[in-house]
């Protein structure tokens, strides 16, 4: 017995159903395709802490070294350094260290656990390129009234000696302070916070 | 007819078809001028980027470790490979060259306009993704600049909010751009990317023949059809427009190899000296910049003193070219008979792009020291210029709206005919 008639709302269903099945199908397939693009657990495990000499360091003078493949500055700031600091507050974008970027034991005036040591992760919070050490008071074709601090050749971002960053830059935040401790009075710890603090 | 082609056609009988709807019988204006050189020049520069690419491949290394050293392999032992590597690097640099004169020929003619707004979408999908596979292109060498531009690049996905910088995460692979990410960006480089491409170009052409070209008076020559249907100031496109943009392959080789034999770093325009020395993930180059056809976009973000903002206009910047066939509503396609307002707007919006590529090349300060003396501040000077330049480059498109939608434009009379002399 032959019906030609069709039943267009079946029709229309069947169509329907077919296509969201498959197309949740398709979605869930493509979830393993779009995670192999998270770090490996090979990229993961790579990033240990490190510990560092800091006695050969002299006054006024930065050392960088590599963690987790992040270049990590370590500054023996000088008592004028220090002292320009303050003089800067009405010029940064967060003076005070209001935005989480350090430790909470390093958010201070001088954001750092003792005063002179600076230490930080040396990259700019605007795309991430290496910011320059530019201790040298005095003008700069960057700033002419240059108090000393770090200067992204990338897009011109400045930062002061406490590495907050300067207002009408495009850097939106001051530079990170990594988790660290003193082992002792000349070997820093870096990745592990001091003992007690979170 | 051959014994063979019958065979043939019998058994593929579309394929005829198709190359007589495309060559032999695809009848396009009569008057095309020079502007009209750059869409065929774009298909070959990209079949030299598919050829010049798959030799390249063949001595490449994509890992963090070999990679830079397998390109110098390629530029010193292998036969040729200098050769090989300097007319894919140079394309890279043509690519941009016709196709930024294929899309302004485009905003002259009035090329986007209805019938062919889909041309126009599909066009500016292939730039975005032509844009993609440059930039991947120029991180696999894994030159120093490489290496930060694909940091700096990479890092502007984290203007995006929530979940911005797992993302920025997901497209590295690990936590700073190595192995992971140089191995994608070939496989996109080399695979997917080139395959959109083509796929997209088919598109583009397919959506061009269904509406038929415009022309340099912006007429449609549809209007005029002589008793077999063919357009009267219509000419089939082969033979007449393949031997005539073989002229322009011509010309255009010539110019290419010049550049290949000569300067093929055209003064560090097309080949960066900072990519030269191998990436160090520890020391940022002293002035980062990206290559030129990138430069009046990385001014626009740079000049923004804001990271979100500056993303954000970036973006903007190339989405405006996407909405221009809705933003434009004159019934006037070509600039020949269009008002005097679109002649000059469109004139400064050249001029503007051009001076934010002299600012993201990074050419201002220099120019900013002749002209104001060594003691200028130059940061202050280069960003007031800068976001003048920026606002006038948006400025066109909200000029261009207002112009057309208030009916402010004052245009002349179109020809009902094209005007070519022959
Ligand atoms: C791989 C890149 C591209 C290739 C191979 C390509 C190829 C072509 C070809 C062969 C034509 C016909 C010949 C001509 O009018 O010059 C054409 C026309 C056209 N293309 Fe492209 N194109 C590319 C990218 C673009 C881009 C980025 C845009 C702009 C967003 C664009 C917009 C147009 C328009 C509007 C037309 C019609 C022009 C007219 O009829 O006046 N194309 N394209
Ligand atoms: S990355 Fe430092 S200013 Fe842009």
């Amino acid at each position: 017995m032959a019906d030609d008639s069709i039943n267009k709302g079946r029709r229309r269903f069947l169509t329907a159903s077919t296509a969201v099945i498959g197309g949740a199908g398709l979605i869930i397939t493509a979830i393993p395709f779009v995670e192999t693009w998270l770090p490996s657990a090979r990229a993961q495990a790579a990033g240990s802490p490190i510990t560092v000499d800091i006695s050969k360091i002299e006054k006024g003078q930065m050392v960088r070294y590599g963690w987790r493949k992040q270049p990590i500055f370590v500054i023996n700031r000088t008592p004028e350094q220090l002292q320009w600091l303050p003089k800067q507050d009405p010029r940064l974008r967060d003076p005070h260290s209001n935005e989480p970027q350090q430790p909470s034991y390093c958010k201070n005036g001088h954001r750092s656990i003792k005063p002179e040591w600076m230490v930080l992760i040396g990259i700019c919070t605007h795309l991430g390129c290496v910011p320059d050490y530019k201790k040298k008071v005095g003008p700069e074709p960057f700033d002419p009234d240059w108090k000393g601090g770090f200067y992204c050749p990338c897009h011109h971002s400045r930062y002061d000696m406490a590495a907050r960053v300067y207002d009408g830059v495009p850097a939106p935040l001051n530079m990170v302070v990594p988790p660290y401790h003193f082992v002792d009075d000349t070997h820093i710890q870096i990745g592990v916070d001091p003992k007690g603090a979170a | 007819m051959g014994a063979f082609t019958q065979w043939f056609n019998e058994r593929a009988p579309g394929l005829g078809a198709v190359y007589k709807k495309h060559m032999t019988e695809y009848y396009a204006p009569k008057n095309f001028n020079v502007m009209y050189y750059f869409g065929s020049l774009a298909m070959l520069v990209l079949v030299n980027q598919i050829v010049t690419g798959i030799f390249l491949a063949m001595f490449y290394t994509p890992t963090a470790a070999g990679a830079f050293d397998s390109v110098q392999y390629i530029m010193r032992d292998v036969n040729w490979g200098w050769l090989v590597r300097y007319m894919h690097t140079t394309g890279a640099s043509m690519f941009f060259i016709v196709i930024y004169l294929h899309m302004f020929r485009g905003l002259m003619y009035g090329s986007f306009k209805k019938p062919r707004e889909l041309v126009w979408l599909i066009g500016m999908l292939i730039f975005l993704v032509l844009m993609a596979e440059a930039f991947m292109g120029y991180v696999l060498p894994w030159g120093n600049m490489s290496f930060w531009g694909a940091k700096v690049i990479i890092t502007l996905f984290s203007a995006v909010p929530w979940f911005g910088h797992t993302l920025v995460t997901w497209i590295m692979g690990t936590f700073v751009p190595g192995d992971p990410t140089l191995n994608r960006f070939f496989a996109l480089h080399v695979v997917a990317l080139p395959l959109v491409l083509l796929l997209l170009v088919v598109l583009h052409l397919g959506a061009l023949h269904e509406v038929g070209s415009n022309n340099p008076d912006g007429v449609e020559i549809k209007k005029h059809k002589n008793p077999k249907g063919i357009p009267l100031d219509g000419i089939a496109f082969h033979p007449y427009y393949t031997l005539k943009d073989l002229v322009g392959v011509g010309v255009f080789l010539i110019i290419c190899a010049v550049i290949i034999f000569f300067a093929p770093s055209v003064g560090g325009f097309f080949l960066e000296h900072d990519n030269s020395i191998p990436a160090n993930d520890l020391v940022t180059p002293a002035t980062i910049k990206p290559v030129w056809y990138f430069s009046p976009f990385y001014a626009i973000l740079r000049m923004i003193p804001s990271k979100g903002l500056g993303v954000l206009a970036l973006a903007a910047s190339i989405v405006a070219l996407f909405l221009v066939p809705w933003l434009d509503r004159g019934g006037v396609k070509s600039i020949r008979y269009r008002g005097l307002g679109y002649k000059i707007a469109l004139a400064i919006f050249a001029i503007v792009f051009f001076l934010l590529g002299c600012i993201g090349a990074d050419l201002t300060p220099g120019w900013i020291v002749s002209i104001f003396g060594p003691n200028a501040d130059i940061t202050t000077i280069e960003n007031l210029f800068g976001r003048i330049l920026v606002i006038l480059y948006f400025a066109f498109f909200v000029f261009l709206w207002v112009y057309t939608f208030f009916g402010f434009e004052r245009t002349r009379p179109v020809p009902e005919r094209v005007t070519t002399h022959a």
